[in-house]
């Protein structure tokens, strides 16, 4: 039953990555695309949890971490850039 | 305790550090509860001065249970914000609401900002200049004073208490 | 019991990560998207990071609790984000409301 779960939340979460790719490439504003670019790395910290419970490993939470932050700092220095025009003040 | 007050002037941030340390390491190994120690102490004395007015937090007991009614309220928001995303997306009704603050700790606006986007049907956008309104985006409105009456008095008494008792 | 555990939340959690992007992709306009992924994404990944917490803490090396920290990260940083995006859409816009 586990291993269909994960089946399950794999399929789920490439899905959604699919459409946040979508959105990225139709925008239509800058925004949006900042928007999907978040949303896919939020969602790849969720398929990398995944996989790491399929190979029964712990490895990846550290890089799921990493993931979270720099995912964070890019999106902050998108918004700001479009905000103010630069990124360092 | 003026000794203490210099050495720890922030003692829960100093349990949160320390928290944070040992969920990194993923232990409770009694050398990393020392140099969690360490660290929680050493971290608020070195950045103590990047916080001009720290938020002084009144009563612990009242945040505890601040972060369980927000915990279910996420539950709940999710399930109505599910509905309203798979549901007829003609029938939404969004909105953009002007809320007075009548909080002013600048640390207790952020903590009720973040408070609403992670609630029902709602996101902070924008803060005012002057920061007494807060601009929410939301999702499908039926009445504009219900919202905020609601936001009123879930989130921003309790924040009262907890930050800023008269 | 304990592996039906963790499978609920595997699908609970994949589910509302679904939900989240399929609000990104469907929903008219910008701020009505910033609903979906803020809420439905976040807690899609809290889910699967509790599903994660459970199945590594009952291998039998002790409870394996790092994944809150993923958890508590996203939580408070998913509204800063919505908030910046949403003030760059509004500058955009030229400080206009709807």
């Amino acid at each position: 039953m586990l291993n269909a779960a994960i089946a399950f939340a794999f399929i789920c979460i490439a899905a959604a990555l699919l459409l946040n790719f979508w959105r990225l490439l139709r925008g239509p504003s800058a925004p949006d695309r900042i928007l999907a670019l978040d949303t896919m790395y939020i969602n790849t910290i969720a398929l990398l949890v995944v996989f790491g419970i399929y190979l029964d490993l712990t490895a990846f939470f550290e890089a799921a971490l990493l993931i979270a932050m720099m995912g964070f700092v890019g999106t902050v220095a998108l918004c700001k850039y479009l905000l103010r025009g630069d990124i360092i003040e | 305790m003026s000794m203490m007050n210099r050495l720890l002037p922030q003692p829960l941030f100093s349990v949160f550090l320390l928290l944070v340390w040992l969920l990194l390491v993923n232990t409770v190994a009694p050398g990393h509860l020392v140099l969690g120690t360490v660290l929680a102490i050493a971290l608020p004395l070195f950045s103590s001065r990047f916080w001009p007015d720290r938020p002084r937090i009144h009563s612990p007991w009242k945040l505890l249970r601040y972060i369980a009614v927000l915990l279910w309220d996420i539950g709940l928001a999710n399930l109505a914000v599910a509905r309203l995303i798979l549901g007829p997306t003609r029938k939404l009704r969004p909105a953009f609401i002007h809320l007075p603050l009548d909080l002013q700790n600048e640390f207790a606006i952020s903590v009720l900002a973040s408070t609403i986007s992670l609630t029902p049907g709602t996101v902070s956008s924008d803060l005012s200049a002057d920061r007494k309104t807060l601009l929410i985006h939301a999702l499908d409105v039926e009445d504009e004073a219900a919202v905020i009456a609601a936001i009123k008095q879930r989130y921003e008494q309790p924040l009262r208490e907890i930050f800023e008792p008269c | 019991m304990l592996e039906t555990l963790i499978a609920l939340f595997l699908v609970i959690g994949g589910a509302f990560a679904l939900i989240g992007s399929i609000g990104l992709a469907r929903l008219p306009d910008l701020f009505t998207r910033l609903h979906g992924p803020t809420k439905a994404t976040t807690v899609g990944v809290g889910g699967i990071l509790i599903a994660s917490v459970l199945h590594f803490s009952s291998r039998g090396d002790g409870l394996s609790l790092h994944e809150l920290l993923v958890t508590l990260f996203l939580f408070i940083t998913a509204p800063i984000s919505a908030y910046l995006i949403a003030r760059a859409m509004l500058h955009l816009r030229g400080g206009k409301e709807s």
